[in-house]
């Protein structure tokens, strides 16, 4: 008999977790601008509050059209579940401050991006919460660097700037061989290049604000629960397995065996951080994920081609992406990302600084500006932009160089994309 | 909260109620039983409602499910005298069983066996007998994951598949994949031979002394409408809904419906 088959990824993309409204039969999620939701009595009302029934109360907990948006990823991800935020800096505090209190710790990958650097380097020992940064590539080095208050091991599934792809497997069975949960950023993946939580990740997230809207018009991040780490065997995570009295003493393992993590975050971390998305975004992101499988399909089929033309191109230095043998980490990718790399990349440019800037200038097609995952195409030379402060020393420390220009690959003709580059090319050169 | 029962520690959820009116003995008792591999957490909503409206209210894990310690019981039979044992370690005189799939087969055998101590059964997603395929046994056998993704895609509806999960933001495909994956390898196939051996279940229905509610979704692939309303016609005093649109995992799938079912038996039921 021939094993009963589930909904693929392109189907998911489109339909999961919205069927058409009871009342109007509406096809497309219905956006539920709404603060707050009429209870039917005062028996439905008690039993919301208490759990006994599910729906929605206040929409800083939960909204409909939020749950689509959850329940969708969640169901991209072979998650049991899903947490809809402001930004993806809100999901990964969400998932921070629902793990862990002052006195933590965290081990991270140091290829990170910089807002979460941000975060873990400065904002968080403030409030008690320590991180140490490690080479993602050095096994050895993140296993010398647990502690025994380290709470969590982070990286993300392809590191900035360098595109270091994280060793899922490897360092999930770290993580567990301590005790620990392993959270990975896969904003630069999406489930369409990689399945982080079937290879042994606990908790990822997603800047949905990059390729899952696609359109760059909403901020919004997603937090997903793959229901696989034992919180109670563990033993290290009071929050999920001892009495809250911040909800009637719930013991949130207890409550949900697969789920509460999720459970906790929501009941606890949105209602008092209270870092939640609009409803409005919420669709908005919805309409880009209907199209997911299909654009990354292209982002990959246009940077492949663009990666090869650059990586023959005279003005060109050097050019960093995992499918070239010469990248680091390129027997890893074939294995753990073997339908693309992404379609976010650096490469260097001969001239330096001067031919950096003159190159972003004779752009026509690629957007100058600071964001990636866009359906369009965009570039950014971080020594005379975000890093422009930076001698070129200072600047090498960070891996990058003055000719350093990243790109965000989007969903034009490839061929008007590298004209563009071309002329960008040319008028380098005779810097 | 931890019982000691036949000698082994065991699990039972008390709907987020503390011990002591969790078991009350001057309230009605109410006892739920999961399915094969599961645990008491597919109650979370149902049982949260009673303990939280004027019952004593129990969610077990079966020995060697969730966080009960002991071998897995092999036969139905022996499930249910467990609940029996449960129900004395308890101090609970007589307590109404609530059973999802092979656990309403033991509530049907506890009912049947020890009709002084159970004073009405609900059965939800059952099918009497319950016979499993081979394929399925053999799945189990040989690679449990695969006999876990069988379960999954069957116990869920046409619409469960797609998802519009009532609790905000679950997608409650992955949840039941995920509990599953945690159980112990070898449970599953435990679980589905007890359920597959428990061969007298018909005629052990006409023993059966108290009220029985039978609850069956309409999509349910796992165990069949037809069998429900057999078992149905065996019980002395059985009713039988249908849960338009569910499957097999119908408490996940209609939380509110299955809770007001439930609600309307037991309180019907209670004051008659």
């Amino acid at each position: 008999m021939a094993d009963p088959k589930t909904y693929g990824l392109d189907t998911l993309s489109l339909h999961a977790g919205q069927v058409p409204d009871s009342q109007y039969g509406a096809r497309a999620a219905p956006i539920y601008l709404t603060t707050s939701f009429v209870f039917k009595d005062s028996d439905q009302a008690a039993a919301l509050f208490n759990m006994e029934r599910a729906g929605h109360v206040y929409s800083r907990i939960s909204n409909p059209t939020n749950a689509v948006l959850e329940e969708r990823i969640a169901a991209l991800e072979g998650g049991v579940g899903a947490i809809a935020t402001a930004s993806g800096q809100a999901a990964l505090h969400l998932a921070i401050a629902t793990l862990m209190g002052a006195g933590s710790h965290i081990v991270a990958s140091r290829a990170l991006y910089g807002g979460s650097h941000n975060l873990l380097e400065y904002t968080l020992p403030r409030f008690g919460i320590e991180t140490s940064f490690v080479n993602p590539r050095d096994l050895d080095g993140i296993r010398a660097a647990i502690r025994p208050n380290t709470r969590l091991i982070f990286g993300e599934t392809l590191g900035n700037p360098g595109l270091d792809v994280l060793d899922v497997p490897r360092v999930a069975d770290i993580a567990h061989t301590h005790g620990l949960p392993l959270l990975v950023d896969a904003t630069f993946t999406t489930p369409c290049l990689m399945q982080p939580l079937e290879l042994g990740a606990d908790l990822l997230f997603h800047s949905a604000t990059k390729f899952l809207g696609g359109h760059g018009v909403a901020i919004g991040g997603l937090l997903v629960d793959g229901g696989t780490f034992d919180w109670e065997k563990s033993g290290k995570f009071p929050t999920l397995t001892e009495p809250y009295a911040g909800f009637h003493g719930m013991d949130f393992t207890e409550e949900s065996t697969v789920a509460a993590f999720l459970l906790r975050a929501r009941r606890e971390g949105l209602r008092d951080f209270g870092a939640c998305m609009s409803p409005l975004t919420a669709f908005q992101l919805l309409q880009g994920i209907e199209t997911l499988p299909l654009r990354m399909a292209r982002h990959i089929e246009n940077t492949r081609k663009i990666v090869a033309h650059l990586a023959a191109h005279a003005a060109v230095e050097s050019i960093s992406y995992p499918e070239l043998p010469d990248h680091p980490d390129h027997e890893l990718a074939q294995r753990l990302l073997p339908k693309g790399c992404g379609a976010v990349f650096s490469f260097v440019l001969k001239g330096g600084r001067p031919a950096g800037k003159r190159f972003i200038e004779n752009l026509r097609v690629f957007s100058h500006l600071a964001n990636v995952g866009d359906a369009k195409s965009l570039v950014i030379h971080p020594a005379s932009t975000t890093h422009f402060r930076m001698s070129g020393e200072a600047l090498a420390a960070a891996g990058i160089h003055e000719g350093t220009v990243r790109l965000s690959i989007g969903l034009e003709d490839a061929d008007d994309l590298i004209e563009d580059l071309n002329r960008g090319l040319h008028a380098a050169a005779k810097v | 909260m931890e019982l000691r029962v036949n000698g082994y520690s065991s699990y039972a959820y008390t709907g987020g109620k503390s011990l002591k009116p969790a078991l009350d003995a001057n309230l009605p008792a109410v006892i739920f039983i999961h399915g094969a591999e599961l645990d008491h957490s597919c109650w979370g909503l149902q049982s949260r409602w009673f303990a939280h409206h004027g019952f004593a209210t129990l969610a077990v894990d079966l020995p060697g499910h969730g966080r009960s310690a002991g071998a897995p019981l092999v036969s139905i039979e022996a499930m249910a005298g467990w609940v029996i044992a449960l129900l004395d370690a308890a101090g609970i005189a007589r307590a109404a069983l609530v059973g999802h799939s092979m656990g309403s087969l033991t509530a049907l055998e506890a009912a049947a066996g020890f009709p002084e101590r159970v004073s009405r059964i609900a059965l939800l997603g059952n099918a009497t007998p319950m016979p499993v395929s081979k394929s399925l046994l053999d799945a189990a056998r040989d690679d449990t994951s695969r006999a876990e993704a069988m379960i999954n895609v069957w116990s869920h509806s046409p619409h469960g598949h797609i998802g519009g999960n009532t609790a905000p933001g679950m997608w409650m495909y992955g949840a039941s994949r995920r509990l599953m994956a945690r159980a112990e390898r070898g449970l599953l196939l435990n679980d589905l031979s007890a359920c597959n051996n428990y061969a007298q279940g018909l005629e052990r229905a006409a023993q059966v002394r108290c009220p029985a509610l039978l609850l069956s979704g309409s999509h349910d692939q796992m165990t069949s409408l037809k069998a429900a309303r057999n078992l149905a016609k065996a019980l002395p005093d059985a009713r039988l809904q249908v849960l338009a649109g569910a499957g097999h995992a119908m408490m996940a799938e209609q939380p509110d419906a299955v809770l007001d079912a439930l609600r309307a038996f037991m309180v019907e039921t209670q004051t008659a």
